[in-house]
């Protein structure tokens, strides 16, 4: 992984600086064109080096919180999704990645999700209530380790610091292009004029072909880094066929949805998401998709019969389109790695019922209903605002206590509340049948008959309470 | 005069870029290293994690299956036994063990289908099997980055100066003991 990272890096910088000298180009020749003179070469060019660092001041600083924003991502806690939870978890220790990066969800039908942050220790991945509810536990674990793979090799502040360039350049010869249209440029008469129809014509060629020249570069590195974030999902997961197996039902589902998946996805955001819902379209690939054809990116993921290493997507890459993929710096000792086997599903039918219903549970959540299981298996919902403080299931007649309305958010929670309150509590039983208890942070807590006296842990607040008789 | 002043210019521009390059694949090295000792770090967090999921478990089983006290008794015995050993040797040894004890657990506890409805028991299920998972990725992920800083000793330019300030290299996560191995496949 490390070297793929080094590489990942040398690589951005070259690019960025070609983009860079084709921004300078633009800007001297736009200027020039204008002014007329050498001077004006210079100002141009120094003029579209301080766009780009402006455009880049405003997208770096505070971009994320865009962006998840625009998506309409929620951020949620483990208590929320514990099984998403934990899946990142898992591929968070995977990957080695230092921090666990936020998770955010996204109520939309179509299955999709993304990454986004500047830094990996600062980073979120987002995922669509769709995702949740049609991946299975191996096929999420390849999409989150595919997005975390984004993260880790520096995908995310590359493809940020191009985007903004791309921008530049096409602003630039928008400008340049317009201006022609009204008057043809603060042309000056006199001995100068040679020198300005030379620039005027260099300026003219750069501007319908820098933007063209800049978004096929943007495109290009984009198309490699999900090759590269695929094979490294791979080989975190140890497990190819899981993302293969998510990538066709989110193809499969958006493709059947076209029409909404457009509607609902942002144009800026598309080239984020792991399938790109804008670009279904593209069969062969073309030299402005952001994304390899799907189709590909699967045929190459089930090609990996061998193993999950690097070698082993390189090998699977040349036999599906004869062509090299990784640079030979990742594959360094070509060193093929078993994979693991597949989780078995007791109940497959069972437990897609289970993902639904969990999906379910954080949109009402979202909407502000508490949840409350009962232990004869009925799930009771309640309205945040009641004024009752206990309600009677309607299947068995047991009493559940209602956690307070307004009861201290995640962020309180972690701020102060658990200062104020010791570590270990106590709870004195009432009876010899069903209990049920709040716990300082509000939880409620079910004792059952069995449980007569020990020590349990509030799941939310992580207290241990100590039960006596 | 001269000539002389520019041979020696050279040679201490060479010598700059040497030492420069040099320093980056020490810190380069330095970083892998770290790595490596983290990642050993991180598979004993997740150790600790199983064991403080354990008497959860058992508490909330005994109270659907109180009578199936020898397995209850294993899976806390183990645990134990897994908290309190020592070295790297006993200690894989110990939660082999354990790993096999919480197996046959799983399988007990298909026979009450009360417990498997019970929500705690199943966010503990959860919780234990995800620990499983996280205890196998984070020895994959230190075999990984071992595998890593290995290559990285072993190749030259770097090897030069791995050799100078004598990184060693360091030794692959195994399953040393043949029972772990034999662990029977329970999916929880």
């Amino acid at each position: 992984m490390w070297e793929a990272i080094q590489s990942n890096i040398r690589r951005s910088r070259a690019i960025v600086v070609v983009m860079a000298m084709l921004l300078i180009l633009m800007g001297a020749l736009v200027g020039g064109a204008w002014i007329g003179s050498l001077e004006g070469a210079v100002v141009g060019a120094v003029a579209a080096l301080m766009l780009w660092l402006i455009l880049l001041l405003v997208s770096m600083s505070g971009g994320d919180q865009l962006i998840l924003m625009s998506a309409g991502a929620k951020r949620i806690q483990k208590e929320d999704a514990p099984v998403l939870w934990n899946v990142v978890e898992e591929m968070t220790i995977a990957s080695g990645l230092g921090t666990m990066p936020s998770i955010h969800v996204i109520d939309n039908e179509m299955p999709n999700a993304f990454a986004t942050g500047r830094k990996p220790e600062k980073s979120a991945v987002a995922v669509t209530t769709g995702l949740l509810r049609r991946l299975n536990r191996d096929e999420l674990q390849g999409v989150i380790a595919h997005e975390i793979a984004h993260i880790k090799n520096y995908d995310i502040r590359f493809l940020t610091t191009a985007t903004v360039m791309v921008g530049a350049i096409v602003i630039i010869a928008d400008i340049f292009l317009r201006s022609l249209w009204y008057g043809g440029g603060r042309r000056r008469g006199g001995g100068k004029g040679e020198g300005q129809a030379i620039f005027l014509i260099l300026a003219l060629v750069m501007a319908i072909l820098a933007p063209l020249f800049a978004n096929m570069l943007y495109y290009a590195v984009s198309r490699k880094r999900e090759y590269l974030a695929d094979a490294s999902a791979a080989r975190y997961t140890r497990y190819p066929p899981g993302l293969a197996s998510a990538l066709r039902k989110i193809s499969g589902s958006i493709s059947g949805h076209r029409k909404s998946a457009k509607q609902s996805t942002a144009r800026a955001l598309a080239p984020m998401y792991i399938v790109n819902p804008l670009q279904l379209s593209a069969k062969g690939g073309s030299l402005f998709s952001t994304h390899p054809p799907t189709e590909q990116r699967i045929a190459v993921l089930e090609a990996m019969s061998g193993g999950a290493g690097w070698l082993d997507y390189e090998n699977a890459f040349k036999k599906v389109t004869g062509r090299d993929c990784l640079p030979a710096s990742v594959i360094g000792a070509g060193e093929t790695v078993a994979m693991r086997e597949a989780r078995v599903e007791k109940d497959p039918k069972q437990s897609a019922v289970e993902r639904s219903r969990a999906a379910t549970d954080i949109l009402d959540r979202f909407a502000g209903l508490l949840l409350i299981p009962c232990l004869c298996g009925v799930r009771i919902k309640a309205p945040a605002g009641t004024q009752h403080t206990s309600l009677k299931c309607p299947k068995c007649g047991r009493r559940h206590a209602i956690p307070r309305a307004g009861e201290p958010s995640a962020e309180g929670q972690a701020a102060g509340a658990t200062e104020e309150v010791p570590q270990t509590l106590t709870h004195k039983r009432q009876g010899t049948g069903w209990d049920s208890f709040e716990c300082a942070c509000g939880r409620a807590h079910q004792l059952s008959p069995a449980m007569k006296s020990g020590r349990i842990r509030c799941p939310r607040c992580k207290r241990k309470i100590e039960i006596t008789a | 005069m001269f000539p002389t002043m520019i041979v020696l210019g050279v040679l201490f521009v060479g010598f700059l870029a040497v030492a420069g390059w040099a320093i980056g694949i020490y810190n380069g090295l330095v970083g892998l290293r770290n790595q490596v000792k983290n990642a050993w770090a991180q598979i004993d967090v997740q150790l600790k994690r199983r064991h403080d999921l354990i008497p959860n478990l058992v508490e909330t089983v005994k109270g659907y299956a109180g009578h199936e006290k020898s397995t209850l008794q294993a899976v806390t015995e183990a645990r134990t036994k897994a908290v309190s050993a020592e070295g790297v040797g006993p200690q894989s040894a110990a939660e082999g063990e354990l790993s096999a004890a919480l197996g046959r657990l799983m399988v007990v506890v298909e026979q009450y289908p009360d417990l498997k409805a019970n929500q705690n028991f199943l966010g503990l299920q959860e919780e234990l099997s995800s620990t499983e998972n996280k205890i196998s990725f984070s020895r994959q992920h230190y075999n990984d980055s071992v595998m890593t800083y290995n290559t990285r000793t072993e190749v030259f330019p770097a090897s030069i100066v791995a050799g100078m300030f004598n990184f060693k290299q360091e030794e692959f996560f195994e399953l040393s003991d043949e029972a772990e191995r034999a662990v029977p496949k329970v999916s929880f």
